[in-house]
């Protein structure tokens, strides 16, 4: 037991530490301090767990009937479908299998879900709290007590307050650790949380739609696919992308016979299975779309009822697409005219039972919320918002907050730092943040200290040089993690989160063709000194007073009164993991009837006064942007079902399926430069940035010869991540030109090209 | 009873779900698996087709590796099921050269293992791991001579195709094409 004295002691020394590093935060391989030094091996005779294996004495089977069924939803993506983790009397978890009764994955997970135990198993996971500190005149880090790194963080979270004021503290944040974070940060008084799921990701998609049907399509999205006539989609790489029901659902709907319309420079797994296949010319979309609207209104295949019902703006929009005809669109987009024309009357024959799907990362070229008005602008024209088919209305169930004072107000939030950029971001943008935190001449930061929750930011923000100066220039960077991801090597204190499978964490209370209801709970017992991202703000909170806010021992203590006052309980909850409630309203447009949607006018809106009010284009317009020079290829990038971003790279389980990216290469561009299939490469972009890995090649007549395509999350450089150091190429280390949409403030990162270095490049890599 | 599997090679996606599920049901030691997915790539620019199988021990009604097993521990159970013994197997991997379909490994702990058709699940009702984990319910397991099964409905609707036919084995793993 210590001694409060000596625990104020060591407080006292780690944070006089902490100050002399001021000049530079250099980057810290946690490996350095032997943890989570284990072989390449550790993961394979780690999983053997004993489990009976057939001809073996034992009954086949048998353990499984004394296997421990607990209930859990999966944080291996956003998807978060609902499932039982499977526990031995000993406590192992040996499988993770989908809950039936879940909506979202109809007892079904994906390879990530079912590959969730490797995440619990994965020897290099962070085990201890880290603190930074200087040891003869090099920065490392030591490890610290829980007591000790809380309330080091505590003290300087006080101290930023007392100089700077609380907004000065900001959060970057993925998944269900970023709840509990989010709650802290309002406790303290700063709503500087930002997300890159909104300025890398969907936040292009969503402003797009929002000032079209007054509301975005949300997450899980209310594409109605299992019960389509026609499936549009344009680069979204359903199937390698692993959203479940979505992938669920596409494969009903070829079951159903739909015809699916894929648009993508790269034969994508999605695109294998359309009836139409678009080739593309990469980033000339808005050109097709806007051809596909003049076909529906000049052929008059356009939903007439519909739109005088629903929809404003038309006359605007007929008058300015009439020179927009495939013919035109040809000469841009590379398409047929014919094609262009016959798939836009596949749409209208299926109509309103037709999804032009706005697909998820949506941040390409930088007028990307301009394209995803243009793809609602011809949902709007053929009815399907609304719609059997199309999408249909979500509903949901709002839990109650567990009751605590009132959050403070923050005397300027992120809004006050756009200066008149952005006008439409209706989350906090990251780079924006980021910027914030970067001195200019003689004005300080504004942002002082991050808590960086579950994000490795330095595979997730294109923008390095911004990243690096930013890390460099705060006072105090807290990560918290499961794993030591890049990021956590330039934290001032590391704190390291148990997985999901070994915590409480929010209900989740989904919004779609139901409400449903999920818990997860720990399964096991928490490894090493890990601990739930709940008990971690908990603790951090008492420490600054904030003791309030926390009005509880545990968190099943705010679940359990959280359930109550909707009609369950923790004790319902953990017996059956989902409850599905049933809806009130109708998931369609009832006919005969009218609808006000959540606009201005409560109209669709097709010419859009909002955007035109904030000086943009009130239609979206198709804007021409930069072509690759000779010997160079876009980068295009996506996703692989098998991992997460770069948040699965190191699990052994899936490092199995998929170690290492590659790099698909047409086999007329191979053949010019004489590179063999499996022969590695180096990829160097149009600024000169260089890959830190060389990367696999994989010669396909799937790829453009314009383009080239890596799976996003690989190339990792921190050594303590064993199984992924140095396997394929990380995308965003390529992405130095960033193609930012003033409407929103999101980062097109599909403007960058690639050449191949055959010899290594001798690139030092900071790992 | 003639225990089957029939999987729609239009719904697959290749996302390998039915090899992981298969690991994490049986224990397959990391760096092996019991099943996998292949993807064959037809055509050129644009005009391309690709194929994804998810591929496995095709339970051949004729299986070489059987007949080859010098100590009887590859037999074929009850449903046609072909099952290795792990007490009787010796490791000698005559099998594994004998398989058409590569679908037999040597395990580290001294015997030849292989898909079982999830035995010890199909005994309890249920389907095999592969089958019930897969996000595009492209695969259909059951009884051939059951003439309402799903399978044998679904094999009466679709064109199919069985791998290597060439090799005489009579695989029962069916690809709707």
């Amino acid at each position: 037991m210590h001694q409060i004295s000596d625990v104020c002691q060591t407080m006292n020394e780690s944070h006089n530490e902490l100050f002399q590093m001021k000049t530079r935060r250099d980057f810290i391989k946690i490996s350095a301090l032997g943890l989570g030094a284990a072989a390449l091996t550790a993961g394979a005779s780690k999983m053997g767990m004993g489990f009976p294996l057939l001809g073996s004495e034992n009954e086949p089977g048998s353990e499984e009937n004394t296997l421990r069924r607990v209930p859990t939803y999966c944080e291996v993506c956003f998807w978060k479908c609902a499932g039982w983790a499977h526990v031995t009397e000993d406590g192992n978890i040996i499988k993770i299998t989908g809950n039936d009764d879940d909506p979202q994955c109809n007892g079904r997970l994906c390879p990530r879900g079912t590959g969730g135990v490797g995440m619990f198993n994965d020897p290099d996971r962070l085990k201890t709290p880290l603190i930074r500190v200087v040891k003869d005149g090099e920065q490392t880090y030591r490890e610290a007590s829980w007591e000790e790194a809380l309330s080091l963080i505590a003290s300087k979270m006080s101290d930023l307050r007392s100089k700077y004021g609380p907004e000065s503290m900001a959060l970057f944040m993925h998944g269900a650790p970023g709840t509990h974070f989010s709650h802290l940060l309002k406790a303290y008084g700063t709503l500087n949380l930002a997300a890159p799921s909104f300025a890398q990701c969907r936040g292009p998609r969503d402003v797009g739609f929002e000032a079209t049907f007054g509301e975005s399509v949300s997450s899980p999205e209310v594409t109605d696919i299992r019960d389509t006539r026609c499936l549009v989609l344009i680069g979204s790489h359903i199937g390698e992308n692993m959203h479940n029901g979505q992938v669920q659902e596409m494969s009903q709907a070829i079951d159903n016979g739909a015809v699916i319309i894929t648009v993508d420079p790269r034969l994508s797994t999605a695109a294998s299975k359309s009836k139409y296949w678009l080739p593309i010319k990469p980033s000339t979309d808005i050109a097709l779309l806007l051809s596909w609207i003049h076909v529906l209104i000049y052929d008059d295949l356009y939903n007439k009822e519909y739109v005088s019902t629903y929809a404003e703006g038309f006359d605007e929009l007929k008058a300015y697409v009439k020179k927009f005809t495939p013919e035109w669109a040809y000469g841009i987009t590379t398409l047929k005219p014919d094609l262009i024309r016959n798939t836009a009357r596949e749409m209208a024959n299926a109509a309103p039972s037709v999804i032009i799907h706005p697909g998820r990362h949506a941040a390409w070229y930088g007028d990307d919320v301009q394209r995803s008005r243009a793809m609602a602008i011809l949902n709007a024209l053929l009815g399907s918002w609304g719609n059997r088919g199309g999408f249909f209305f979500k509903e949901g169930i709002k839990l109650p907050e567990f009751p605590h004072p009132e959050y403070p107000k923050p005397a300027w939030t992120w809004k006050d730092l756009l200066n008149g950029k952005y006008p439409m971001a209706n989350e906090a943008p990251t780079n924006l943040v980021i910027e914030s935190s970067i001195p200019t001449g003689d004005q300080e930061a504004k942002i002082k200290g991050w808590i960086v929750a579950g994000t490795n930011l330095i595979s997730a923000i294109p923008l390095k040089e911004e990243l690096s100066k930013a890390m460099q220039s705060l006072e105090l960077l807290v990560v918290v993690d499961t794993m030591p991801m890049e990021i956590t090597g330039y934290a001032d204190v590391v704190l390291p989160e148990c997985t999901y499978l070994e915590r409480y964490d929010d209900i989740r209370a989904t919004s779609h063709r139901e409400p449903t209801l999920c818990l997860r709970m720990p399964a096991v017992e928490a490894k090493n000194q890990t601990k739930p991202a709940w008990w971690i703000a908990k603790q951090l909170g008492e420490r600054l007073g904030l003791g309030a806010y926390f009005n509880y021992t545990d968190f099943s203590e705010v679940l359990d009164w959280q359930l109550k006052q909707v009609g369950s309980s923790l004790d319902e909850m953990k017996r059956i993991g989902v409850k599905k409630l049933s809806r009130e309203s109708s998931p369609y447009l009832e006919p005969g009837t009218s609808h006000t949607f959540k606009t201005a006018s409560g109209k669709i809106q097709l010419y859009s006064h909002e955007l035109a009010e904030a000086g943009f284009d009130p239609l979206p317009a198709f804007t021409k942007h930069p072509e690759p020079e000779e010997g160079f290829y876009r980068l295009i990038y996506g996703r692989a079902p098998m991992h997460t971003f770069s948040r699965t790279a190191n699990n052994p389980n899936l490092v199995a399926l998929m170690p290492e990216n590659s790099v698909w290469i047409n086999p007329q561009v191979a053949k010019i430069w004489g590179i063999k299939k499996d022969q590695y490469v180096w990829l160097k972009n149009q600024d000169g940035a260089v890959s830190n890995f060389a990367v696999k090649v994989r010669i396909t007549e799937r790829i453009r010869w314009d383009s080239v395509y890596i799976v996003h999350g690989f190339g990792h450089h921190h050594k303590p991540l064993h199984f992924a150091y140095g396997r394929g190429v990380n995308d965003t280390e390529l992405i130095t030109n960033v193609m930012m949409d003033p409407i929103m403030g999101g980062t097109g990162m599909r403007g960058n090209f690639i050449t191949f270095l055959t010899e290594d490049p001798g690139k030092e890599v900071e790992a | 009873m003639r225990y089957a599997m029939a999987i729609d090679t239009k719904k697959c996606v290749g996302c390998s779900d039915c090899v992981i599920a298969c690991q994490t049901e049986n224990n397959v030691p990391l760096g092996f698996c019991r099943d996998w997915v292949t993807e064959t790539v037809d055509g050129t620019y644009p005009n391309v087709s690709i194929e994804l199988r998810s591929e496995r021990c095709n339970h051949c009604d004729n299986s070489p590796c059987v007949r080859c097993c010098p100590t009887g521990a590859s037999h074929i159970e009850d449903g046609g099921i072909v099952l290795v013994t792990q007490n009787k197997c010796i490791g000698c991997g005559a099998c594994i050269q004998a398989c058409p379909y590569e679908a037999r490994y040597s395990h580290p702990d001294g015997y030849v293992d292989k898909c079982t058709f999830c035995i010890h699940r199909v005994r309890k009702g249920d389907k095999p791991a592969c089958v019930a984990v897969c996000p595009t319910r492209c695969m259909y397991f059951g009884d051939l001579e059951d003439p309402n099964s799903e399978i044998t409905n679904v094999l009466k609707n679709r064109k199919f195709k069985a791998l290597a036919p060439e090799a005489g084995t009579n695989p029962q793993i069916y690809y709707l094409i």
